[in-house]
């Protein structure tokens, strides 16, 4: 697997999210400007474009640092499709909740896959 | 009936049959194995799901929790959000990977790799300082939480992978590859068989062709036996006759 080979390098965590998502994970330290002054966040609010979004996704997938990319639901509910067309191990993605959006099981990419494969 | 169904393309020889026995028990061999590890996989990877399953939702709880201390800190000290975007220029919360194995399997996992010491030293000097502080603490228990649920998370990616291809791998030796060396086992197997029956038949053919030689042999023996004795015998009834042929008479003028 050419994936597993690269993993050692990853070790940045990756946030798409909205305002105070990215402040309380920024003030845990998961904040990251490298070399060439790209930050691994980013914020969304209302005025973000959702090109700019699924850029910023496909840029966090592709990047050989990061090993986690987090994105706020809601979000990912904007850009759902590319999401859900997202299987690769490396880097994980995993969709959390955000303040104003409550955690819905249901709409999430892995859990959907995982209560298929329990039956329900 | 043997030899129908796919088959390789073999001669059938003894050693081909060798050959293909010995094919078909490493091909049984593999089945088994694969099949174990199959099970191995999966037991650990119905384990995986149930922990996906439970982080999943300890993930909601403990964002909710965040998310209200986040919710302190903006009361207090008013917006932060964008000195800390600004401040934040090195990770200090890192993950690293470690890697376990499974029947063969890698799965790789993450772990939290904290670097004391941040940024955000002046963050809420004014007022707020201690809400600031526990926001922090409940943001990386949060993000504990989370990175455990990422290695969760590409375990049951990467194991649900595998257990797909070997889940291949055992259905086509199974449905495929056995069965097609059977085949060839029979095939090579009626085709002796078939060889075996021609070269009996051939034998048959030769010892009777030879017995009928031989007994035609004889029978031209005796024949010519009969035959010369008949001659001996015309002979000598013929040899007065002859005799009296040769032997010259007197009379005879011409």
């Amino acid at each position: 697997m050419a994936s597993t080979t690269s993993f050692k390098d990853r070790n940045l965590i990756a946030v798409i999210g909205d305002e105070d998502s990215i402040t309380g994970l920024l003030l845990a330290g998961v904040g990251h400007v490298n070399e060439h002054q790209r930050k691994n966040f980013l914020v969304v609010d209302s005025k973000t474009q959702i090109s700019s979004i699924e850029a910023a996704f496909q840029e966090f997938t592709q990047r050989k640092d990061i090993a986690i990319v987090l994105i706020n639901q809601h979000i990912a509910e904007k850009i759902r499709t590319t999401v859900d067309r997202y299987q690769q191990a490396f880097p994980t993605l995993l969709e959390i909740p955000s303040k104003d959006h409550p955690y819905d099981p249901s709409k999430d990419s892995v859990l959907k896959r995982v209560q298929k494969l329990f039956g329900e | 009936m043997s030899g129908t169904g796919p088959r390789e393309n073999v001669f059938a020889t003894r050693m081909a049959l060798t050959n293909t026995k010995l094919r078909l028990k490493g091909a049984e061999t593999g089945h088994s194995l694969l099949a174990k590890k199959r099970d191995a996989l999966t037991t650990r990877f119905r384990a995986i799901l149930r922990k996906v399953d439970e982080a999943k939702r300890k993930m909601g709880r403990v964002m909710q929790l965040a998310s209200f201390s986040m919710a302190e800190v903006t009361y207090t000290t008013g917006d932060i959000s964008y000195i800390v975007q600004e401040q934040a220029k090195l990770a200090t919360f890192r993950v690293k990977a470690k890697q376990e194995n499974v029947s063969g399997v890698l799965l790789p996992g993450f772990d939290v790799d904290r670097v004391p010491g941040s940024d955000f030293n002046l963050t809420g000097l004014g007022r707020g300082g201690q809400q600031v502080l526990r926001a922090k603490e409940v943001y990386a228990k949060a993000l504990e939480t989370l990175v455990e649920l990422a290695s969760l998370q590409t375990a049951f990616t990467i194991l649900d992978e595998v257990i797909r291809a070997t889940n291949r791998r055992v259905n086509a030796i199974e449905h495929v590859i056995i069965p097609r060396l059977d085949n060839t086992i029979k095939y090579i197997l009626s085709e002796l068989d078939e060889m075996d029956r021609e070269e009996f038949f051939r034998l048959k053919k030769v010892q009777g062709k030879k017995k009928r030689d031989a007994g035609k042999a004889e029978m031209q023996a005796i024949a010519d036996e009969e035959d010369s004795e008949v001659l001996k015998r015309l002979d000598e009834q013929q040899e007065p006759t002859v005799d009296l042929l040769s032997s010259k008479d007197a009379d005879i003028i011409f």
